[in-house]
């Protein structure tokens, strides 16, 4: 019990940002229109693409043969994630221009 | 939290920046909920990513040493750049929802491997002090894991929306499936409950939670009848939100933590709502328990009646209100050029023309408008079930055009059928339909419909672009 409490208060910034960050994506979400449901889910997809500055830093600091490799590789996923999602949902978007 | 109060000017840039760039996130996520901004909303959240990539790699300090392997870093960059971008443009619009489904992939590969990496490395005091039952164990354990299971699981849902992997059902598949979750549960808590040591010893340990999630990545997928993989398209999206999120927790990176849990609670929320629109449950899904088809309901029964071209082109000129249901099949044929064509022309004759959109049509939800927009189809012209059903009983002709769940009176009619209690698009309410249709198969969830059968409706068959081809010189020839 003593190790959840203090758990909590060791990391209660984090905790508050991820409740606000669910109520935010909750309201955020909430009044979107069925039309752009899927350029939606494709740019939320590119969002968490931000996985990528993790690879980043793991990456930067590796110093073994096989953390390089599997970095580079994480590396290349998140990129892949990130510039794929967003010039997906761009082209999808291109097409809801206005006549 | 420590490392941070000791001042450094270039690390207050940097948070400064993730700041900005979290609030960029949640401009774009929040203006691309709306079609006027949304193309601008993607591109403010995509500047924001530049912005958040470049300001780590110059001003990432970890314990006082910057980022190294930059060359490394800046290749693998480009080279992730390249291929995403010849992908993500080559690809036909009909086949976004695998690519979604592949892009989100790939971020769940990446939170899986950076989790790999850093759980031998977590630091000595830290579980000196706290022993394995940390913070960082918990976040590295739980990102491994989510996003494995979001990484094989996407790649299963890729295959298949593909077309070059089936659907698998067996019965017992549930049970197994919530065995393997408890276990892969199982391993984290052992883990945790480890005596303080090296955590570089437990390494077996975690390759052995990474091969049981990518097991059950791939069995949590496997059963999925087609028509429901948007959901999980949606929830594996939501997944990789948590998994970067979890990133984020452990490099007490605020821009990881805000962007993956904002990604991972709206897509909750998608996919929820998509939940709702199918009938389905939640629990259900992660289980991996779908209907979709097997035991068909009713029999079909009665006769089909045939339309020519000319009395469809006769039918339609003459009608007041015309209302198209366009389905999957219409965009395979790429017929949505030729369809647009066909509503312009009856528009000049005086005819008012709809789209009546399914919010699951197509793949995914919404794609259907995608597809629409593609052929340039304005979308106020656009409307959904709920707007168009009241005005149905009023419409003189109601064309489904390669459409066949979403018009499925068995959601209503018949509590057997897989489909029961899904929102249609109430078609049989029409004065008159029209059914386009390459044959008499049926629709992607393997159901019978027995709106072909009423008799009001006539089928005209053939390829949907050839035949609407025909039909707009037939109409322009009356």
């Amino acid at each position: 019990m003593e190790k959840i409490l203090g758990f909590f208060l060791e990391h209660r910034e984090a905790i508050f940002l991820v409740i606000l960050s669910i109520f935010l994506g909750i309201e955020v979400i909430s009044h979107v229109p069925a039309i752009l449901h899927t350029p939606l889910m494709s740019g939320a997809n590119a969002i968490h693409g931000v996985v990528i500055i993790g690879a980043i830093i793991v990456m930067g600091h590796a110093n073994t043969t096989g953390a390089m490799i599997l970095g580079f590789l994480a590396v290349v996923l998140g990129t892949l994630n990130v510039v794929g999602g967003f010039v997906v949902t761009d082209r999808m978007l291109e097409m809801f221009k206005k006549k | 939290m420590n490392e941070l109060s000791q001042f450094s000017t270039d690390a207050s840039i940097l948070e400064i920046i993730y700041v900005i760039a979290s609030v960029m996130f949640i401009l774009g996520l929040k203006m691309l909920s709306h079609p006027l901004t949304a193309r601008r909303g993607n591109f403010i959240a995509a500047t924001g990513m530049v912005m958040a990539i470049i300001a780590t790699i110059v001003l990432h300090r970890k314990d006082g040493e910057p980022i190294g392997n930059i060359g490394l870093i800046v290749a693998a960059i480009i080279v992730g750049t390249i291929i995403g971008w010849v992908i993500a443009n080559r690809v036909k619009m009909t086949a976004m929802p695998q690519l979604v489904s592949f892009f989100n992939g790939m971020g769940g590969g990446a939170a899986a491997l950076i989790s790999m990496m850093e759980f031998p490395h977590v630091s000595h005091d830290l579980i000196v002090k706290s022993g394995m039952a940390n913070g960082h164990v918990l976040a590295i354990l739980l990102g491994l894991m989510i996003g494995t299971i979001s990484w094989a699981g996407s790649m299963i849902a890729f295959g298949k929306l593909d077309g070059w992997i089936g659907d698998l059902r067996i019965k017992w598949m549930k049970y197994v499936n919530l065995t393997i979750l408890a276990g892969l549960i199982g391993l984290i808590v052992f883990i945790m409950a480890q005596k303080p040591g090296a955590s570089a010893e437990l390494m077996p340990f975690v390759y052995i939670i990474f091969a049981v999630a990518v097991v059950y990545g791939v069995l949590f997928v496997m059963p999925i009848g087609g028509a429901d993989m948007p959901v999980v398209i949606s929830l594996l999206n939501s997944f990789t939100g948590v998994a970067a999120a979890m990133g984020g927790f452990l490099y007490d990176n605020q821009a990881m933590l805000t962007g993956g849990i904002l990604v991972g609670s709206a897509g909750t929320i998608l996919t929820i709502l998509m939940c709702k629109a199918m009938n389905r449950s939640l629990f259900n899904v992660i289980a991996g328990v779908f209907g979709g088809g097997g035991q068909a309901g009713a029999e079909a029964g009665g006769t089909v009646r045939e339309i020519s071209l000319s009395d469809a082109a006769v039918l339609l000129s003459y009608s007041k209100k015309v209302v198209i249901v366009p389905g999957y099949g219409l965009a395979v044929a790429q017929a949505q050029h030729i369809c647009h064509e066909l509503d312009k022309l009856l528009d000049e004759k005086g005819v008012e023309v709809k789209y009546a959109i399914h919010p699951v049509a197509g793949r995914m939800p919404g794609h259907m408008n995608v597809l629409m927009a593609e052929a340039d189809v304005p979308y106020e012209q656009l409307t959904e079930s709920d707007e168009i059903n009241p005005d149905l009983p009023n419409t003189d002709v109601l064309v489904v055009i390669g459409a066949n769940d979403v018009v499925n009176p068995a959601a209503e009619d018949d509590p057997a059928s897989p489909i029961y209690g899904m929102p249609i698009i109430k078609a049989r309410e029409a004065k008159n339909i029209i059914v386009m249709k390459r044959g008499m198969g049926k629709g992607y969830a393997a159901i019978e419909n027995m709106l072909f059968f009423n008799n009001k409706t006539r089928m005209l068959f053939g390829d949907a672009k050839a035949t609407l081809q025909n039909l707009v010189n037939e109409v322009k020839n009356l």
